[in-house]
């Protein structure tokens, strides 16, 4: 454990198949990994409603209370926390990857960490140490590779499943916990006042056909690695002919027009 | 010199015995407070001791005839004693009839020692070893030191060195049953039992009644502690029938969890719980140790947390983990020891306050916070089995006969195979029933056994407020869990209902001739009794009346009815899923085999599940409701009376 200074955001989540409020499972995995580094004295970082009981589902991880800035259905939380965590002091920020309620645009980590100015990994699987303003981290990447970066603090990092179960939350902590309100300027979020919102469609699924005839070929078929295909490695480039390759790339995706 | 020697050992003994006493019972007070009777259950107490516990310790009757001629002996030769001796009453009467009680005490103290020849491995050893040699010694010593009184020996026979002698033997004696009684040695099972069924937390138990459902934690106290920590947040009364333990092992030989090597033994619970009313380890406990744990490594105290989940305290938080709640401890125990809420006490505290459910438990908990159901289903799958059987609904009926309770089997693809069963067997006798549908919730009771009592205040209460809603005369459920939840532990959250399992309904549709059965036909069967239908609730009877009505005869296994042994499928164990040395259900399957039935008569989800869990070849498992409505005849008209199977294959007992 560290003497770091880490805060936790979390977000009132749903169940996916009852659609019941709920604390966030990403979110939760955050705490949880918080929990394991800094232990009770981990902050917790809310913006919205703090009557909201759910919210007690991650003070029952055994944390003893939570901040919340206050703020109204709807309004945006991106300018609230970013002037927060400019404040706090804080030098390792943990966020799920995507909310379950509200927008869920998973934006919110990239652009607080593009308003603080801070390194952002994703997929934050462990952080393995900190030291001299340094932490060495394994990020999360596919098919349970894991990436080891070395990130300057203050960072943000948000987690996804790779991330460790969260705890059972407990009745009694949950009850005592305490959610501190704290008003803060309400910013109307104007991109959400004026967008409609529409159920996602399922994505249609390519139907996969097995064309293996032995066992060994569908084990391989099972396990190996989706494969691009194309792509090519540049190493050792310079910066012009690197950037002029992304950006035929980026045409030829059709990303940039 | 014995006429001044003995007066001062007796009443010296004696004073000793009042000081550890009220030592005892300021121990016993440190725990917080229950309301008793306190006059009431001390008058009640000759009763509950004589009548209650005596049939318990009467289906041993050799050990009830030793008892009985042990303690009745004793407690009439000590009596007299301390007349005769204490007072210096030199009569010849009395002297003969204290002659008479040690002689009956003697006899009793030889069987004990007999008993303790070779003793079964559930008896404790060490001190339990002693207690027949001080029971001989005292009985014995007062014979030949009353002989004098009565006139048959003269009275200064045997000079100094037989007065020396019997002061020894009655310093012993009396140390070990007068003071030994309340400075913790074997004999305080007599005063802290004698206490215990005066006080007993279920004083309902006594005279014939029953008393089996968890008793609620008041949530709206946020004083109060959410389960047990320390042995002190026990209600007092509990530490005192901790003490009343007599160490006999009855509830061990018949633990499902001990027999299959999991880390659990009722009886050393019960003395571990007494190790952390008074302080100390476990190093003196003589009887067999949790499977796999050694003896002496756990110590306690009754301000010291029972548990400690980092490392080693007074019990391991698997050993709670591993009880299935079957109660077979508590019908054993010819103390009246409540070792399940005890369990459930502890375990509260564990999931309330630590958050420690083991293995599938934090999910199980988890999903029926979000979902009514401890699979995680979506809530509104909870009657797609009976998509294609156009349910009456209570939301459209409002009043009914019958509410029947589907449970969360609804979810179970092998359960809803019962439910439909059942549901034809309704048809069948055109009962007026309808179903709760989507407004039902799971009962709770998983969520209470695993120490989760809010969310188990929560179920209930929902379900409560929807019940509340429309009438109706009767619960029924296929679920034996659920039946006892809704009949035995909604009372106290203000649900007063009158609950039916499904094999007493169907018992009485057919004693009323409402079915129109056949015969059974296959081979024999077997029943086995779900624990919290037959132990919880007393109910043995009308699934083996069923069973009979339809033809079959039941094999019934050495294990059966009071003495059933359980499926391994109660109070969350399934869930938590403590490793042991074999699997509970198997040991069961066991026990089917030896019948000789090809098939297994069930009546509970969770036995069906366990037992079917079990690799083949087995007997098949079969719900009492499937039995009944394979052999359904299809209704003739209304307007004829139904050809009358055959008259025996009507006859309810």
């Amino acid at each position: 454990m560290t003497d770091l200074n880490i805060i936790t955001l979390v977000s009132v989540g749903a169940h996916p198949t009852s659609g019941r409020a709920r604390r966030a499972e990403q979110d939760a995995r955050a705490v949880e990994l918080g929990l394991r580094l800094a232990g009770e004295r981990l902050q917790l970082l809310h913006a919205g409603d703090p009557r909201e009981e759910t919210l007690r589902a991650y003070l029952g991880m055994g944390l003893g209370e939570m901040a919340v800035l206050e703020q109204p259905p709807g309004a945006d939380a991106l300018p609230v926390l970013a002037d927060y965590l400019r404040h706090a002091g804080a030098q390792l920020v943990l966020t799920g990857s995507q909310a379950e309620t509200g927008e869920g645009s998973g934006m919110l980590p990239f652009l607080l960490a593009e308003q603080l100015g801070w390194p952002l990994v994703v997929g934050l699987a462990e952080v393995e140490k900190i030291e001299k303003g340094q932490a060495q981290v394994l990020q999360a990447l596919p098919r349970g590779q894991r990436r080891r970066l070395k990130v300057r603090l203050p960072f943000i990092a948000s987690v996804d499943n790779a991330a460790p179960a969260a705890r059972q939350s407990a009745f009694g902590p949950a009850r005592r916990g305490q959610l501190q309100a704290s008003e803060v300027a309400i910013v109307d979020d104007s991109l959400l006042a004026e967008a409609q919102l529409q159920a996602a469609r399922p994505r249609p699924k390519r139907l996969k056909v097995i064309k293996a005839k032995t066992g060994a070929e569908r084990m391989k078929a099972a396990t190996a690695k989706a494969s691009g295909g194309g792509g090519q490695v540049l190493k050792d480039v310079s910066a012009q002919a690197g950037a002029e390759a992304i950006f035929k790339l980026l045409v030829e995706e059709g990303v940039l027009r | 010199m014995l006429n001044t020697l003995l007066p001062i050992l007796l009443f010296a003994a004696l004073g000793l015995a009042v000081l550890g006493a009220g030592k005892r019972f300021l121990m016993w007070r440190r725990g917080r407070p229950a309301k008793v009777d306190w006059l009431g259950g001390l008058l009640a107490m000759p009763r509950r001791y004589l009548v209650d516990l005596h049939h318990v310790v009467e289906r041993d009757k050799y050990m009830s005839r030793t008892h009985v001629a042990t303690a009745g002996g004793f407690v009439l030769a000590a009596l007299l004693a301390i007349v005769v001796h204490g007072f210096g009453l030199h009569n010849r009467i009395l002297g003969f009839a204290l002659l008479g009680a040690c002689v009956l005490m003697f006899v009793g103290a030889l069987f004990v020692a007999k008993r303790r020849r070779n003793p079964p491995a559930r008896l404790s050893k060490g001190p339990w070893n002693r207690l027949p040699k001080s029971l001989l010694m005292f009985s014995v010593s007062f014979f030949i030191a009353t002989l004098p009184v009565a006139g048959v020996l003269p009275a200064d026979f045997g000079g100094w060195m037989l007065a020396a002698v019997l002061a020894v033997g009655v310093a012993w004696g009396v140390s070990e049953l007068f003071f030994g009684m309340t400075w913790g040695g074997p004999m305080k099972h007599a005063f802290a039992g004698a206490l215990h069924l005066a006080w007993h937390r279920r004083s309902e138990r006594f005279g014939g009644g029953r008393s089996t459902g968890l008793k609620a934690l008041d949530l709206d106290d946020r004083q109060a502690p959410l389960g047990v920590e320390k042995p002190t947040d026990f209600t007092w009364n509990q530490l005192l029938g901790f003490d009343a333990c007599v160490q006999c092992g009855k509830c061990e030989a018949a633990c499902p969890a001990f027999a299959a090597g999991q880390p659990l033994n009722p009886k050393k619970l019960i003395q571990d719980m007494v190790v952390g009313l008074a302080g100390g380890s476990d190093a003196k406990f003589a009887g067999s140790p949790y499977p796999g744990k050694a003896i002496g490594e756990h110590s306690g105290g009754p301000h010291l947390p029972i548990v400690n989940l980092g490392g080693k305290a007074l019990v391991d938080a698997e050993t709670l983990w591993s009880c299935t709640t079957c109660r077979a401890c508590v019908e054993e125990c010819p103390m009246m020891i409540e070792h399940v809420d005890a369990i459930v006490d502890m375990r509260r505290h564990l999931t309330l306050e630590k958050g420690a459910t083991p293995n599938k438990g934090a999910e199980v908990l988890d999903n029926l916070i979000a979902t009514d159901n401890p699979g995680g289903f979506a809530p509104g799958g909870r009657l797609n089995w009976a998509a294609d059987l156009d349910l009456p609904l209570m939301s459209e009926k409002k009043s009914v006969d019958v509410l029947f309770w589907v449970g969360d089997g609804a979810f179970d693809m092998r359960n809803q195979r019962t439910l439909r069963a059942f549901v034809k067997v309704l048809k069948a006798a055109n009962v007026d029933f309808a179903v709760l549908g989507l407004e039902e919730r799971d009962s709770g009771d998983v969520a209470r056994r695993l120490g989760d009592e809010a969310t188990f205040q929560a179920l209930a209460k929902r379900n409560i407020a929807s019940m509340s809603q429309y009438r109706f005369n009767k619960i029924v459920s296929c679920d034996p869990h659920s039946f006892h939840v809704l009949k035995n532990e909604y009372g106290e959250l203000g649900g007063h209902y009158q609950v039916l399992h499904h094999s007493t309904y169907m018992d009485e549709l057919i004693g009323a001739e409402k079915l129109n059965l056949g015969q059974h036909k296959g081979g024999s069967v077997t029943y086995h009794d779900p624990c919290y239908l037959g132990r919880y609730n007393g109910e043995y009877e009308a699934p083996r009346a069923v069973l009979k009505a339809i033809g079959i005869e039941v094999k019934e296994m050495e294990r059966s009815g009071f003495r059933s042994r359980c499926c391994g499928g109660g109070g969350g164990a399934p869930i938590t899923d403590i490793p042991g040395k074999q699997r509970i259900p198997d040991m069961r399957m066991v026990d089917i085999q030896q019948t000789g039935a090809e098939l297994v008569a069930v009546g509970c989800p969770q036995c069906t599940a366990m037992l079917e869990g079990v690799v083949e070849p087995r007997p098949q498992i079969k719900d009492i409701a499937e039995l009944v409505a394979d052999v359904l005849l299809e209704a003739p008209a209304p307007a004829k009376k139904p050809v009358p199977a055959k008259p025996e294959a009507l006859e309810v007992h």
